[in-house]
């Protein structure tokens, strides 16, 4: 049904263009145009479209909660919880769809008779509404091009108001991110103190099994459970592995690309060193699980030491080589933007290149090159597979990379896989897990973004 | 010191430094050699499959059918496999015993019924007769005949036992083993068995969800840089929105998957696991990627463009759609070709989502439960059975042939149809 109706506004603005077009044609006959013809079109196809289309996507929307309430409308005044109301909502809905294989009441048919009744002429209304605001709007845009109005500029309008509304996308889904980690966030916080979750030493989601909804929440069964130390000091740990391999191995590369490469080189082995950084994560957890993980494993063997199979070593290394090509181009980048006279006035004084590079270009390019070395933690912190598969999922607080740690992301994930149970504070830990990672990534990037800028305008 | 010595030292301080430039790039390339090679040697045995030909009787008494007259497709419908079968496994040792009659039908995958009836509907002439009949061979045989298991450590910590070896080697020294190109492989859903699972159904995962994201994330994005480009006024509304641009596309994208969590399943409760969800999720996620992108290629429209289009009566509107969009559209759809690269590789949010759910039948439409490329290597990664590593590795081949090919294909479109002002 849903789709006749939207198909028919499609066909009938559709039309309507056309309809328009030729009605301009007509008037051109005796009269001087305000516009071209495909203007009428367009203006008599939005004016038929837009209107209904909106009406028929709000109805949908809202259809679903006015029913509701009117259903419940009888029962909502016998004191019923809130959650007897739903799961009798979801009976009656089910009965009418003659689903339902439960106990059978009185009260339980006259609903599901009600809601059909309603659905009914909710249905019958919605066709009838839509088409009688498509049929208005429609005439109402005849009679002002039947007049010669003006009709390119209310067109343009509505062309830039749907472009700004595009433009609220980027918005909308800060907006999103916020709601959804803040609400579960705040719910967390009303049964695990926020003091326990930030200096709490012991992270054991696992104890904290899915409740029955129906118990009562009993915030002592969790304490002890969610201190976020360990998840937090592993995540920075396996960051600063990771830049440990990418900082040298990405700027010096970067550097020798942009003072010394011949232009072939450059050529070449930029775009393949970029490779690295397109290889999906996944991919990477694989190579760091099967190949990395056990290599290091057998060589702390041969060397005496005890290594576990699911280093934070092996994750953070293989991390860090997905990270030099970030590291890599941006200084690269940094580097060649620094002005030719700080270097021509520096061989002038005789230096050599590398003095020259060591003593006034890295100085100068300082800024930059911290800018990108922070977007690099910020990948770091925020990268999931390789940690969710190379390194372990239990939290241990420890700084020896031969042992397993687990991060953020990776508890985020080891949580919220399989089925969750939304109002459930395990459930709800992934999500203030997730708006910590969200802020301080948010700030690492801030800061990044504004150096790298003021850098800029500093040379341009 | 003097003078001399000096010189040398920092000729030679410059050397080293040089040197040192020189083996990053060295390490760096040497990680992606050694990765892809590694890939690469442990996949290509996965795109072979090996085949177990043997002396198949279809007589009618073993299958309960009438000798006399020719069956039909519903009375092999009907007929039992897998009696049959086992009947057949005992030719190959006569002497088997009870035991070593269940070891004859694992070395065999558990699809031997189907594929012995399938080859009889084929091949209604083979009917009372004794064919030779291509079976799939198990998972542990696969590996061993491949080279991938060891033969020669203890039996009980090998998966195929001495006497499946016996049976297995007699069977290879008259050419009863084959190998061919694996074609199971593109056309399988995912399976619990090694041998028989394949990457069908999560390429249709990936491509719904790459589609509903480039159906939403292209449009959405377009306009919106338009706007920020072309129309917007400069204020601190604008300025607010390019600020939340420029975070979003350095946001974690597991942050995306717990918005796609919370508010598309939680809130508008779409349907779980579905590549619908998966794409909406992506689509948001390579929103900014776009939009840059295409204001860059905007950005890159000389103002002499729009002049000359606007000194002709041209309205802001009808300059921007007939003139600039058109000169920015080669760039925009080399970023969302790029864009949707990334979307493809994406693993982490689309687990959040519900996308790693085990699922052995194609998906037909988005709205099907589905996995994709990503986490059918992330789900197979994660299995136990040695057979599933080189399905890893083979999904991972193929999996960078579409990103390579994605990425020229982004390359080309740039360099074909850009216009290069100046």
């Amino acid at each position: 049904m849903n789709s006749v109706i939207f198909l028919t506004i499609v066909l009938l603005a559709l039309s309507s263009y056309f309809f328009g077009r030729k009605k301009a044609i007509l008037i051109q006959s005796n009269k001087r145009l305000t516009a071209l013809p495909k203007f009428y079109g367009y203006y008599l196809a939005i004016w038929c479209g837009a209107p209904a289309f909106l009406l028929y996507a709000l109805w949908s929307i809202f259809e679903p909660s006015i029913v509701r309430f009117f259903i419940l409308s009888d029962y909502s005044s016998q004191g019923l919880l809130e959650g007897e109301l739903n799961l009798f909502y979801e009976k009656v809905k089910s009965l009418s769809r003659n689903q339902y294989s439960g106990e059978l009441t009185a009260e339980l048919q006259r609903s599901a008779e009600k809601y059909l009744n309603f659905r009914d002429i909710a249905k019958w209304s919605k066709v009838v509404i839509v088409l009688s605001l498509l049929i208005a709007s429609t005439g109402y845009a005849y009679t002002k091009i039947s007049n010669n109005t003006k009709t390119r500029e209310p067109v343009e309008i509505f062309l830039k108001g749907v472009f700004f509304l595009s433009s609220l996308a980027a918005i909308l889904t800060t907006i999103g991110i916020i709601f959804s980690l803040l609400f579960q966030t705040i719910e967390f916080f009303q049964v695990i103190p926020l003091f326990d979750f930030v200096f709490g030493m012991h992270w054991y989601p696992a104890k904290a099994f899915v409740r029955d909804a129906s118990e009562a929440l009993d915030p002592s069964m969790y304490s002890d459970t969610f201190g976020a130390v360990p998840i937090f000091a592993g995540t920075f740990f396996i960051a600063l592995i990771a830049m440990c391999v990418a900082i040298p191995i990405g700027l010096l590369s970067g550097i020798y690309m942009a003072e010394y490469a011949s232009k072939r080189l450059r050529q070449y082995a930029k775009p393949v060193i970029e490779i690295l950084a397109g290889i999906p994560t996944v991919v990477y957890g694989f190579f760091a699980a099967l190949t990395v993980g056990p290599f290091l494993k057998d060589l702390g063997l041969s060397l005496g030491l005890e290594v576990s199979a699911e280093s934070a070593l092996a994750a953070g290394g293989v991390m860090g080589i997905m990270i030099i090509p970030f590291i890599s181009s941006l200084s690269d980048d940094v580097i060649t933007s620094v002005p030719q006279n700080l270097r021509d006035g520096s061989y002038a004084m005789g230096a050599t290149k590398s003095e020259t590079i060591k003593r006034v270009i890295f100085p100068a390019a300082l800024p930059g090159i911290v800018g990108s070395i922070l977007l690099g933690v910020s990948r770091a912190i925020g990268e999931t597979m390789i940690v969710v598969m190379a390194s372990g999922l239990a939290a241990n607080l420890t700084l020896n990379p031969l042992e397993s740690t687990s991060t953020i992301t990776a508890q985020i994930v080891v949580i919220l896989i399989g089925d969750q149970q939304f109002g459930d504070p395990k459930t709800q830990a992934a999500f203030a897990l997730g708006l910590s990672l969200f802020i301080v990534t948010l700030v690492l990037n801030i800061v990044a973004l504004s150096v790298v800028k003021k850098y800029r305008e500093k040379y341009e | 010191m003097n003078k001399e010595e000096r010189l040398i030292k920092r000729y030679k301080a410059e050397k080293r430094f040089q040197f040192y430039g020189k083996a990053a790039i060295f390490m760096a390339l040497l990680f992606l050699l050694v990765f892809l090679t590694k890939i690469f040697s442990t996949g290509y045995t996965a795109f072979q499959k090996t085949w177990l030909v043997i002396p198949v009787n279809y007589n009618a008494d073993l299958l309960y059918l009438d000798p006399d007259k020719k069956p039909t497709t519903e009375d092999i419908n009907d007929a039992d496999f897998y009696e049959f079968g086992i009947e057949t496994f005992i030719s190959l040792d006569p002497d088997a015993s009870e035991d070593q009659i269940m070891e004859l039908k694992k070395m065999f995958a558990f699809t031997f019924e189907r594929e012995l009836k399938y080859y009889l509907l084929d091949n209604l002439d083979s009917f009372g007769k004794t064919v030779d009949v291509k079976l799939t061979a198990s998972d542990d045989l696969d590996q061993v005949f491949k080279g991938n298991y060891p033969r020669d450590i203890p039996e009980n910590r090998r998966r195929a036992s001495d006497y499946q070896l016996k049976i297995f080697d007699k069977l290879n020294e008259d050419g009863r083993v084959i190998s061919e190109f694996n074609a199971s492989f593109f056309t399988n859903a995912d399976s619990r068995e090694a041998e028989l699972a394949g990457i069908a159904s999560s390429f249709m995962g990936s491509l719904f969800s790459i589609l509903v994201c480039l159906s939403i994330a292209f449009p959405v994005a377009l306009l919106a840089a338009v706007y920020l480009e072309e129309f917007a006024p400069k204020n601190r509304f604008t300025d607010f929105i390019e600020v939340n641009i420029n975070n979003l596309a350095a946001v974690p994208s597991i942050v995306f998957g717990l918005l796609g969590l919370g508010v598309l399943l939680a809130v508008f409760g779409l349907p779980r696991s579905t590549p619908l969800v998966g794409g909406i999720t992506l689509s948001l996620m390579t929103l900014p990627t776009i939009i840059i992108a295409a204001r860059a290629s905007l950005k890159a429209v000389p103002p002499s463009i729009r002049e000359a289009a606007l000194a002709m009566g041209a309205s802001r509107m009808q300059t921007t759609i007939h003139h600039t969009v058109p000169l920015a559209l080669p760039g925009t759809l080399s970023g969302t070709i790029i864009g949707l690269a990334q979307a493809l590789g994406e693993t982490a949010p689309l687990i959040l989502i519900g996308m790693v759910a085990f699922v052995n039948t194609i998906p037909g439409t988005p709205m099907d439960p589905a996995a994709s490329l990503p986490v059918q290597i992330y789900i197979w990664a994660e299995s136990a059975e040695r057979g599933f590593v080189e399905k890893v590795s083979a999904c991972i081949m193929v999996l960078l042939f579409f990103l390579i090919f994605m990425n020229l294909g982004a390359q080309l479109i740039r360099h074909k149809f850009e216009k290069k002002w100046n």
